[in-house]
């Protein structure tokens, strides 16, 4: 077994939704593996198929050796999954949440006990293995939601946003197991998230949009790709300035998170002739090197911010109004 | 041992779907419901407190207008009718449990699992039988302390009756809890199943000599097949078991093995209501 997971022509339809439109990558044993996009992009379906939950339309996939549809037992025994929404049961203590897992799965009864204190160790919560879990916070429930998932020692581990709705401390607390796991354990992790400052610590990131997948490397080799830094400035007439700058300079900028924002090489050294040469007063400008919003932007057109929200207008677009 | 053993260790599971993992998986579920049953303190007290008003405020009050029922005292006769309230309370209340854990997302944590659902499904209504024969033991306690003769036999007898009767009604509860998306919706049905079920079944009065409509109604409620073997056990232990009214059918007089078997007949047809709603669930 080579790949821990190899996706091959992967579709699926909802009736007239196509939510995955053909995919193929493949996941190396040990990697830490990063799949960005915004919602609706086709993440979660695909998730929900390499876990079993939802079946494929067309083409296949594998995960730990194992067939997602044939061998879907075998799958779900070998992988671990924490969700965003937590699963935890509230009303029982933090201890007999992982022992109920561990016996679920059929963990020998024997190794169980030194196992989930391993686990819980590793996630700093063994001193409040007796505690109940509703009296925990976010942080520590996410915390045990992941050494839960471990209790089996799955193969690939699937992280769906594991970092979402936490303070950053406990962000990076979560991003210290991660690569402890990496490094101390056979484990692969698949893991998706759409903060870009995290994804930049997996070893391979797939980029999807609307069904497919648009980019998949290391995100040193995405950011070379792009290439360009990227240059914002606020101005008193942004809709002036961008026909300025198409204009004089011959450069395609758009207005992103309310700013002009255009790409070009050497930044610093282009912006004493953007205050020269643009016909329109700038009251602010700031030059960024490339980062993965940069990629994000480059392979999709539009930063993974103004997806979402272009995406939640599609779904909600009466709630608008309240933001 | 080192913890990279204890590692290799807990990745070697036994994973099939053979009947030891089934076994196994109905234990986990089963003892994960006990747990909550036992931590549920509100529950609990409710589970005495129901009873209590039932039997001795109502029982008490209604005996002032109609001191003897089929020539029992009318405490006696409504003694296992309350019985078979709060066991059909409690094990309702355990079937709804599937909807929280839907709507906790625990249900997630479970259909996830590479375990049958089935057995997963088995296993919560051995949980809900074990509540229920629990919560009927707790009213051998209430009923002795109000004056209801209580002899080894009765409490033998209960024994058997109790976790067939108890399995039954949580079956019961698991078919409708499979069919409902939230908790509020759960709760509703409960109010338009659990009270017809219960004042049709012949708990509070007697099944003869009611109005036709009514009588045909009390026939069709399976409670009523779990009332009379309850009653006739509780009066044979009082010395009146030839007193025990009988569920008939026209002229026949239905014996109480045959309750006890339509009693499991019901839970066979709940589960396999229950069943094919449950596997096919979303996660």
């Amino acid at each position: 077994m080579s790949s821990a997971v190899v996706v091959r022509g992967l579709e699926k339809r909802y009736g007239d939704v196509h939510a995955v439109r053909g995919i193929d990558f493949e996941v190396a044993r040990g990697e830490v593996f990063g799949f960005l996009g915004p919602n609706g992009a086709g993440k979660s379906t695909t998730i929900k198929i390499l876990c079993t939950l939802a079946q494929p339309t067309a083409g296949t996939a594998m995960v730990a050796g194992h067939d997602v549809v044939r061998e879907r037992d075998a799958v779900r025994a070998n992988i671990g999954l924490v969700f965003q929404e937590t699963t935890l049961d509230d009303y029982l203590t933090a201890y007999q949440n992982l022992r109920f897992h561990g016996e679920l799965y059929g963990v020998d009864s024997a190794i169980l006990p030194a196992r989930i204190e391993q686990v819980m160790r590793m996630v700093g919560l063994w001193d409040r293995r007796d505690g109940i879990v509703s009296t925990f916070s976010g942080g520590m429930k996410r915390r045990l939601e992941i050494a839960r998932g471990l209790v089996h020692a799955p193969s690939v581990l699937f992280l769906d946003e594991p970092t979402i709705g936490l303070d950053p401390q406990t962000r990076s607390t979560i991003w210290g197991y991660i690569r402890e796991l990496k490094q101390e354990h056979d484990i692969t992790i698949f893991l998706t998230t759409h903060y870009m400052d995290e994804a930049e610590n997996c070893d391979r990131i797939a980029i999807m949009d609307s069904g497919k997948l648009v980019a998949l490397d290391e995100p040193s080799k995405l950011k070379a790709m792009v290439g360009k830094d990227r240059i914002q400035i606020r101005t008193a007439d942004d809709e002036a300035a961008i026909v300025a700058l198409r204009e004089t300079l011959q450069i395609d900028a758009k207005i992103l998170d309310g700013a002009v924002t255009f790409g070009v090489p050497a930044g610093e050294d282009f912006l004493p002739r953007l205050f020269a040469e643009l016909p329109v007063p700038i009251r602010s400008a700031s030059v960024a090197r490339p980062t993965l919003d940069d990629v994000f932007l480059a392979f999709t057109g539009t930063t993974i911010r103004d997806a979402e929200a272009t995406a939640a207008e599609k779904a909600a677009p009466f709630a608008r109004g309240r933001l | 041992m080192s913890a990279a053993a204890v590692s290799r260790q807990a990745s070697r599971h036994v994973t099939n779907r053979g009947l030891t993992s089934s076994l196994r998986t109905i234990k986990v579920v089963w003892h994960r419901e006990l747990l909550r049953f036992v931590k549920d303190r509100p529950r609990l007290i409710a589970g005495v407190v129901q009873p209590v008003l039932y039997l001795f405020v109502m029982g008490t009050g209604i005996s002032a207008m109609v001191p003897t029922t089929h020539g029992v005292p009318f405490r006696t006769f409504l003694f296992p009718g309350v019985m078979s309230m709060t066991v059909l309370f409690t094990c309702f209340f355990s079937a709804g449990s599937i909807v929280w854990d839907r709507e906790l997302g625990f249900m997630r944590e479970m259909m996830v699992a590479p375990v049958r659902r089935s057995a997963i499904l088995v296993g919560k209504c051995l949980g809900g039988m074990t509540a229920g024969t629990v919560q009927g033991l707790a009213m051998v306690v209430i009923g002795w302390i109000g004056g209801v003769t209580i002899t080894p036999r009765l409490v033998g007898t209960l024994l058997l009756e109790l976790p067939l009767i108890s399995f039954s009604l949580t079956a019961f509860g698991v078919a409708i809890a499979t069919r409902m998306k939230s908790i509020q919706a759960f709760m509703a049905v409960m109010q338009v199943v659990l009270f017809p079920m219960f004042f049709a079944s012949g708990a509070l009065y007697p099944l003869q000599g009611l109005p036709s409509w009514l009588e045909a109604l009390t026939r069709f409620d399976p409670l009523t097949y779990a009332v009379a073997p309850l009653r006739h056990a509780v009066l044979d232990a009082a010395g009146q078991g030839a007193l025990a009214p009988k569920v008939t059918w026209g002229s026949f007089v239905v014996p109480v093995w045959l309750d006890l078997a339509i009693v499991a007949a019901s839970a066979v047809l709940a589960l396999a209501l229950a069943l094919p709603k449950f596997e096919r669930s979303d996660v």
